[in-house]
């Protein structure tokens, strides 16, 4: 179980705003770790930049022991780190089918993509009876099973997942957590970040506390779920 | 009868010259789907296209189809240096500045080609000039039929390129959302190098074209076709490629029913209007959506 993922210091700006500051942080091998904290607190941010979309001014951010800090977003998914990006950002004038295609993007392994695309299917049933639908005729929840299933096409080494539970039906938001934990147990280590620190927490191993672009708090998820800080500003009392 | 004649005969010409139109609207509404600018240097790349087919046909003396081929290949990687060396630079400049360049562009190209090939028109050898087809009454001559045939050829190939290859679902996915096609992995400065390459090989079949049609070329000849594809391209829904192709037709059609009905005079007016009209009444174009800014 070493770290597959490592931030030292890293510190991003947007133009004159200094957006995440001084953050370090450690996914390892197998594991589900999540990004807690409020609305913008620093969490997509993070994630924005692990994915290359945004440059650090300072820091290091390594991935399996190579450093990918500046490296260009559409490189870093070959090296087996793919984001489910806030808000879905499906592409919504293309198929189902259309889509999925272009997670796979990186690839040209014709069975491994075949083999992909049937256990995506088995995760998401649903995507099945509709691939050859329009993606933006979804509704939210297909919406954002469309988007992780899209992410696992590269075969990721790494998923990254940007609040997974944004504007779904507390249902739904359970199914998408199990498929999670689904994921995760079948080889996928994830960062996830979310705004619902319940569900976070519930089924991460271990959790960091994001607080105006800084690391406050960080260890093990039951821990943190336990402690008062955490409860008082994050889960309702 | 003899009306209906008239009216199918300018229908002819004003599709033959709209498919000119959507041949070079094509490329505006490509490269705009994808870097979001308005490249008025587009009618001087398809201006540059007619000389390199002016060349091939008069110096190389080759057949059209291979003079055709050869303007396609020339212009399309003109095109893909033009981006790289005037619009990648300002990738992350406000879009002010690039459509700045862009108008840049647009005269360096003219007035280069008018320093190296003279600014004098040159005539473009007939072709075909006793070739026509009679259907009741209704003559579609040899350049049409080159010019209908070649559209059709290149509409049916840029469909399955765009709508079956690898690289056109990423054209489609990183016009669509930029960021996120990154995400898959895809190349976006890449992509736009395509799709400037693939836009000015359009418009450099179109600039062949319209030398074969009105057998007269100058470097200038790039400005109102500009101008009018631009229109077209905005009629159809700046960003949607069947669009620029119905957008280009309507506008040929219209502007071939004034010449022939009203005047020549005000043709060109015709097209403005066009403009002036969508921009008051369906600002998105006739197949435009209104969509949310992105955030």
């Amino acid at each position: 179980m070493g770290s597959m993922l490592e931030l030292k210091g890293v510190n991003v700006y947007y133009g004159a705003i200094h957006a995440v500051k001084d953050i370090s942080l450690t996914v390892n091998q197998g594991e589900i770790v999540t990004l807690i904290g409020a609305n913008g607190a620093g969490k997509s941010t993070t994630l924005r930049t692990i994915s290359g979309l945004l440059r650090p001014k300072s820091g290091s951010i390594s991935f399996e022991g190579k450093e990918i800090a500046g490296v260009k977003a559409h490189e870093i998914v070959r090296q087996g780190i793919s984001q489910v990006p806030e808000g879905r950002r499906i592409f919504a004038e293309m198929t189902v089918m259309e889509n999925l295609d272009m997670g796979a993007f990186t690839r040209k392994d014709k069975d491994g993509i075949r083999a992909d695309l049937k256990r995506v299917f088995e995760l998401f049933p649903r995507l099945e009876e509709r691939k050859s639908q329009v993606a933006g005729t979804l509704s939210g929840g297909e919406q954002q099973m469309l988007a992780m299933g899209r992410a696992l096409m590269s075969r990721p080494k790494l998923l990254l997942l940007d609040e997974p539970s944004m504007g779904l039906a507390p249902l739904l938001i359970r199914e998408i957590f199990h498929i999670i934990e689904d994921i995760n147990r079948a080889g996928t280590t994830v960062l996830l970040v979310e705004q619902n620190a319940n569900m976070a927490l519930s089924i991460a191993s271990r959790a960091y506390v994001l607080e105006t672009g800084r690391i406050t708090l960080s260890g093990d998820a039951a821990k943190l779920a336990a402690s008062e800080e955490v409860r008082k500003a994050y889960l309702g009392g | 009868m003899e009306v209906t004649q008239q009216i199918l005969q300018q229908l002819v010409n004003g599709i033959s010259l709209g498919s000119i139109y959507a041949l070079i609207a094509l490329g505006y509404t490509m490269i705009y789907g994808i870097i979001k600018l308005i490249n008025f240097a587009h009618g001087d790349i398809y201006m540059v296209g007619a000389y390199i087919g002016f060349f091939a046909i008069t110096q190389a003396h080759l057949s059209i189809v291979p003079a055709l081929l050869i303007s396609f290949v020339v212009t399309g990687i003109l095109g893909m240096v033009v981006e790289k060396l005037a619009y990648k630079p300002l990738r992350h400049a406000p879009r002010i500045s690039v459509l700045i360049t862009a108008i840049g562009v647009s005269f360096f190209l003219e007035y280069t080609s008018m320093y190296f090939v003279s600014p004098t028109p040159r005539t473009f050898p007939a072709m075909f000039g006793d070739v026509a087809v009679t259907v009741g009454g209704i003559v579609i001559n040899g350049q049409q039929m080159l010019i209908l045939g070649i559209t059709a050829v290149l509409m049916v190939i840029l469909t399955y390129v765009v709508q079956k290859t690898k690289t056109g679902k990423a054209m489609r996915a990183a016009s669509f959302d930029t960021e996120t096609a990154q995400l898959m992995g895809i190349d976006s400065d890449r992509i736009i190098s395509i799709t400037f390459g693939i836009g000015s090989a359009l418009a450099a079949v179109a600039g062949v074209l319209v030398g074969v049609y009105y057998n007269s070329i100058d470097p200038l000849m790039g400005i109102m076709p500009g101008l009018k594809a631009f229109v077209a391209a905005v009629l159809g829904g700046i960003g949607i490629l069947p669009g620029a192709v119905v957008g280009g037709l309507i506008l040929g059609v219209v502007e071939a029913f004034v010449s022939g009905f009203v005047s020549s005079t005000f043709r060109d007016a015709a097209a403005f209007a066009i403009l002036i009209l969508v921009l008051l009444f369906k600002p998105t174009g006739l197949f435009g959506k209104n969509t949310k800014e992105k955030v």
